[in-house]
């Protein structure tokens, strides 16, 4: 299992540290084990959702982000906004692994009182922004992006949205702000799994050409395989620096359950619910068996 | 010769020209570029009202961030500049201010306590000209009803100042209820506004006017006829609507047995309502009015006919004080 990375004296964990692709894909199916325990320990959650981005939380946190867990608020931090607050249960364990929260808070998940609910809320855990109204997390990217700008600072806004959130038309006018004020320090994510909840997004409201789309609201697009860590690693070293004038959308295409069959052939059945024990254990063992 | 006395003449709202010269002045350009001058931390984000904002425009172009026709979008990203250490007040049209964006208030500043203003120009029927799509006459509803979010609305220009002033660095957001237009000096010098308290613009022993906004102008009015008719009127001025003070309305009614509450708003939760659930937990047996604009699709017209129409006037407000007392 890849350790937290370098750290330097002052507690940061600088850009790219080094991490090879096979810790970066074990720490992706830890991030699915630890969410099913904890949905397991709540009685209910967001499993499918969370596993369509297991690798991009992997390469973002172990990887890819400026953070000093000591310090979650250190202003010189990348911040990274889940606009897909639902799957908010793969950050908790991310979280206490790389300190920024206490390990005992993984034992309140789902517990009245607890600072880590099912999806984030910045005034109980240090997250960069709360979420939970899907639509809202790029613009408020677009204000950190521009207070960057207006304190002269070199941080990047990462944002993951999910492709059923682009249904909302709030997330075009801050793609018009993005580009507009010339953000390259801007960095959206597209979870593009191919269901909401309601069934396949783009049956429910056709959202493609999603390439096309941003590009024509004057985005750098970069369309992947979102469960490749090898892709994503690339994606992000490859980022432009933030102080260029395009923010960048990275269309993720994942499989929504990515990572246990059963999910992959019924991902809309798994968008939330709770695996019996039996399923709960056949899990870990197809999951653990795959880590090396 | 008309009798209401709010300078409510329709002007081009997108013009620089006009908004300089408004009546009585471009309070919140004036303030905000104030602000902008000697304070880093401050930022305006305009829906696309930045008319008013030309002089923060050229004394600080970098802290004026041009949103466009997009007024979700703008409170979003005042969030994210707020969350950043910025101080951003969004400058935009009452009508598409908290109807449009009640979600994103309470979500991303209410829910996450950001310190952004939304400053509501326009407010009330001051569009009333252009039709139902531009009455801002359910904003006080809408906003009170949001945890942790502050409601304030100025009656006159120093009022106005009072309150930019005395909350630049509260901590939590801020909903501006601007009336603008009010010639009357209703706070002859700039008031001292406590967070929570109303002003007491004028003390009285009979009945107690509760106004709001352009409520409060034709109240002003309508206590100096009454004076003259022997009934003594104490007129405060709910400069907070939320949170709201709750002390002054109980002294109110034990102190002066009748209430009559006047705003620019629909009668139906606004502050003539929470004047009315005060007084019911408390249970006081008070005379009680509740006199704003009916909750009904209102008539389109300038500014001033609509005050005249649905008695928005000093002697429309007299009109109602003397019903109250009789009743």
């Amino acid at each position: 299992m890849v350790d937290a990375g370098i750290v330097a004296e002052s507690g940061v964990l600088e850009r790219e540290r080094p991490a090879s692709e096979q810790e970066l894909a074990n720490r992706s199916d830890w991030i699915r084990l630890q969410a099913m325990n904890l949905i397991e320990q709540a009685g209910f959650g967001h499993y499918s959702s969370t596993f369509s981005c297991a690798e991009i939380y992997s390469v973002l946190y172990y990887h890819t982000l400026r953070l000093r867990p000591s310090d979650p608020s250190w202003t010189e931090r990348d911040r990274f906004l889940l606009g897909k607050g639902h799957a908010g249960v793969g950050l908790w364990p991310i979280f206490a692994d790389l300190g920024i929260i206490p390990k005992e808070w993984l034992e309140t998940y789902g517990k009245l009182g607890s600072p880590i609910t099912d999806h984030p809320n910045m005034r109980t855990v240090p997250v960069d922004f709360s979420s939970g109204s899907l639509g809202h997390n790029l613009s408020v990217a677009v204000g950190m992006s521009i207070a960057a700008r207006l304190s002269g600072r070199d941080y990047r806004s990462f944002v993951v949205t999910g492709d059923g959130e682009l249904q909302e038309g709030q997330v075009w006018e801050a793609a018009m702000a993005g580009s507009h004020y010339q953000l390259g320090n801007l960095v959206a994510i597209i979870d593009a799994n191919g269901f909401s909840g309601g069934g396949p997004t783009s049956r429910a409201m056709n959202i493609e050409p999603l390439g096309e789309r941003f590009s024509a609201f004057g985005w750098r697009v970069v369309e992947i395989n979102g469960n490749e860590v090898a892709e994503l690693l690339t994606t992000f070293d490859d980022l432009p620096d933030p102080s260029s004038d395009k923010p960048t959308c990275i269309i993720a295409r994942t499989h929504k359950g990515s990572g246990l069959k059963m999910m992959e052939e019924a991902p809309q059945a798994w968008h939330m619910g709770l695996m019996t024990p039996e399923q709960h254990e056949a899990a870990i063992t197809e999951i653990e068996a795959r880590i090396s | 010769m008309s009798e209401t006395t709010v300078n409510r003449t329709m002007s081009n709202v997108f013009d620089e020209e006009a908004a300089e010269n408004a009546p009585g002045g471009n309070v919140v350009g004036a303030y905000l570029a104030h602000l902008a001058k000697r304070r880093d931390d401050v930022v305006a984000l305009s829906a696309d009202l930045g008319g008013a904002l030309a002089e923060l425009r050229e004394a600080r172009p970098d802290r004026y961030i041009e949103m466009g026709i997009a007024e979700t979008n703008s409170v979003s990203v005042a969030a994210g500049l707020a969350a950043s250490g910025f101080i951003p007040y969004i400058v935009s049209m009452g009508p598409f201010s908290a109807l449009k964006t009640g979600e994103q208030y309470r979500t991303d500043l209410a829910a996450t306590n950001l310190p952004v203003r939304m400053i509501a120009r326009l407010t009330g029927v001051s569009m009333g000209f252009f039709g139902t799509s531009h009455h801002a006459v359910e904003d006080i509803a809408i906003t009170r009803s949001i945890t942790n979010l502050t409601v304030v609305a100025s009656s006159d220009n120093n009022s106005l100042i009072a309150l930019l002033e005395s909350t630049v660095d509260y901590p939590g957001p801020v909903y501006f209820r601007v009336s603008e237009g009010i010639t009357a000096k209703i706070h002859p010098q700039i008031p001292t506004i406590e967070r929570g308290r109303f002003v007491m613009v004028r003390d009285g022993s009979d009945l107690t006017i509760i106004a709001t906004g352009v409520g409060t102008d034709a109240a002003f009015r309508a206590a100096e006829v009454l004076e003259t008719e022997g009934v003594s009127v104490r007129l405060l001025d709910a400069t907070y609507l939320k949170p709201l003070d709750e002390a002054a309305i109980v002294d109110a009614a034990n102190q002066t047995g009748a209430i009559l509450t006047v705003e620019e708003h629909n009668v139906v939760g606004g502050l003539g309502t929470a004047v009315a659930e005060v007084i019911a937990r408390n249970g006081i047996a008070t005379k009680l009015s509740i006199f704003g604009l009916p909750d009904e699709h209102l008539e389109v017209s300038l500014p001033n006919v609509l005050y005249e129409h649905y008695g928005l006037t000093g002697p429309g407000v007299a009109e109602q004080a003397r019903k109250l007392l009789a009743g």
